[in-house]
């Protein structure tokens, strides 16, 4: 029982290990230390949930402390069970192709979408009406819509994450190539830029911190999306497993699958944030000066 | 008054750098440049200052190509005026792209077989070679000022125009780039077209000074005392009044 809270300790320091040397120059230091004292209070959550249960505070079924969760996810995982459409890794490999799929589609449209309408007075005259409805349009309305016109396959899903993906992305591709200091574009006039090397010199970088706020946002809303999709006759996938639990009042099991999305979802925002840290270095100027 | 004309300043170069006839910029019903001829001899190092909304930027803008909207003729060189064709513009506010490491800024746009090359020696000259890999955000701004000099000198200009380059420095940095500006002057003989509106920079730096009023070059004042100038000189004290004078200040105070 007790053994769990040092392991997970342990783990989250394998991965600030895993991390420290992926970042050269001062910033390193601080942000071990950082990662540190954030990584407290979500211990301290851990801990107060398990001692819910052992002071039996709350109904191990109504939620299940964290070490029971734990050895469900291993039962999960070691043996393939017919109720949940197999192991639990098989289920991550559904959900994770997807949305990899359904996301490649959606940010794909929404980076050409932005583009054009960001370029061209007719692109942003044709495509931004357009895109301004789809962003009021309520996503999980279109499901039963969905169903009618794609069936209950693999396509209505892979089509909601798209355009669960499509819209933050575009919508902040788009104003970060619209906000492109003018007096950046003037200076590319006076250097005698033509409009190829404005684009891919200026406007193009000068649109990516937005363009990368909008790629964390739109990744938070196709898991989202996934989750809903999933969720609605699937019959393997995260999703599944959360309804399956649900069907079979196994809160351990929807449990499992909740952390899961949980971990993807920081996952991919993580990548993000390292590409950010890259890509924008620009922009903290503290490494800059080695 | 109105139409300014000078002999040649520069040995070597015949062509006027600059030639401005008929200027004119309105800005919907307001007149801002109004039938303004301007001339800067090749070489020749020309100071334009007049009260805050006179269209010294206006001018300045039209004459690096910047503006589409004026009427009226400019030549650089001989050419009808075009952006990054035998002018280049250092701006008052530097405008370095932030996402280009310094070499990379002053090498944009370089139409030259060895960009990396240029780029170093006009780091070198102003300077500034040992942050040529830094971002411009970690420069002081005496530094990135200098950057934008290094990045419009790279382009070997038949006309430097500075936009009021130095209003946001201190006095000390302001001193020591006006130095720097004069030595890269005598080094590569641009003419120079100085917009400020500080009447002892243009006295310390410029061959000319004009006085932009109503639309058009209203004065000007030729300077002759050799560089480096001493502003406390009886003579530059009486230019200095002439000039306020000109600008509409009292000065009676002073002298």
């Amino acid at each position: 029982m007790s053994t769990i809270n040092p392991r997970s300790q342990a783990l989250a320091g394998a991965r600030i290990r895993e991390r420290a040397p992926a970042e050269p120059g001062p910033g390193r230091q601080g942000a071990r230390s950082g990662w540190w004292r954030r990584a407290a209070s979500p211990i301290a959550l851990l801990v107060i949930w398990q001692l819910t249960n052992v002071f039996h505070l709350v109904s191990a079924t109504k939620l299940p402390p964290p070490t029971r969760v734990v050895s469900e996810a291993w039962t999960l995982i070691s043996t393939s069970s017919p109720a949940y459409g197999g192991t639990l890794q098989h289920a991550l490999l559904v959900s994770l192709e997807r949305m990899a799929i359904g996301f490649a589609l959606g940010g794909a449209a929404a980076l050409v979408l932005a583009l054009v309408a960001g370029l061209t007075r007719l692109g942003e005259e044709g495509i931004d009406p357009l895109m301004q409805m789809v962003r009021t349009l309520p996503l999980f309305g279109l499901v039963p819509v969905f169903i009618v016109w794609f069936g209950i396959g693999q396509l209505p899903k892979i089509l909601l994450i798209a355009i669960a993906a499509v819209v933050p992305l575009y919508l902040n591709a788009f104003s970060g190539i619209r906000g492109v200091d003018g007096r950046l574009r003037e200076l590319a006039q006076s250097l005698g830029l033509n409009r190829r090397e404005t684009i891919t010199q200026i406007v193009l970088p000068g649109a990516l911190p937005a363009t990368l706020v909008g790629l964390r946002q739109s990744l938070g809303v196709a898991w989202l999306a996934l989750v809903v999709a999933e969720q609605i006759n699937a019959n393997s996938g995260l999703g599944f497993i959360i309804n399956q639990g649900e069907q079979f009042n196994q809160n351990n099991v929807i449990f499992v699958a909740l952390i899961v999305y949980t971990i993807l979802g920081l996952l991919t925002d993580w990548i993000v944030r390292i590409f950010e840290r890259r890509a924008l270095a620009w922009r903290t100027p503290v490494g800059a000066r080695a | 008054m109105s139409a300014v004309s000078t002999p040649a300043a520069a040995p070597g170069r015949t062509e006027a750098a600059v030639t401005v006839r008929g200027l004119r910029r309105a800005f919907g019903d307001r007149v801002v440049l109004d039938d303004l001829e301007l001339q800067v001899e090749a070489g020749e190092f020309v100071a334009l200052i007049g009260r805050s909304g006179t269209g010294k930027s206006t001018l300045l803008r039209a004459v690096a190509g910047l503006d589409t909207g004026v009427e009226g003729e400019i030549r650089v060189a001989g050419e009808p005026a075009r952006p990054g064709c035998g002018v280049a513009v250092a701006f008052q506010d530097a405008r370095l792209v932030p996402w280009k490491r310094v070499a990379s800024n002053v090498a944009l746009g370089l139409r030259v077989d060895d960009t990396k090359t240029a780029a170093r020696r006009a780091l070198d000259e102003v300077g500034l070679s040992e942050r040529s890999n830094a971002w411009p955000l970690t420069l002081s701004g005496g530094e990135a000022q200098r950057v934008s000099l290094a990045r419009a000198l790279a382009r070997e200009p038949r006309l430097l125009v500075l936009d009021e380059p130095f209003g946001a420095l201190d006095a000390l940095t302001r001193l020591t780039m006006q130095d720097l500006v004069l030595g890269l002057w005598e080094r590569h003989a641009p003419a120079v077209l100085l917009v400020t509106h500080d009447v002892d920079e243009a006295l310390a730096l410029a061959d000319r000074v004009l006085v932009l009023s109503g639309g058009r070059i209203a004065h000007q004042t030729r300077i002759a005392a050799p560089r480096p100038r001493d502003r406390d000189s009886a003579d530059m004290i009486e230019l200095h009044d002439g000039l306020l004078r000109e600008l509409g200040v009292d000065t009676k105070g002073h002298a």
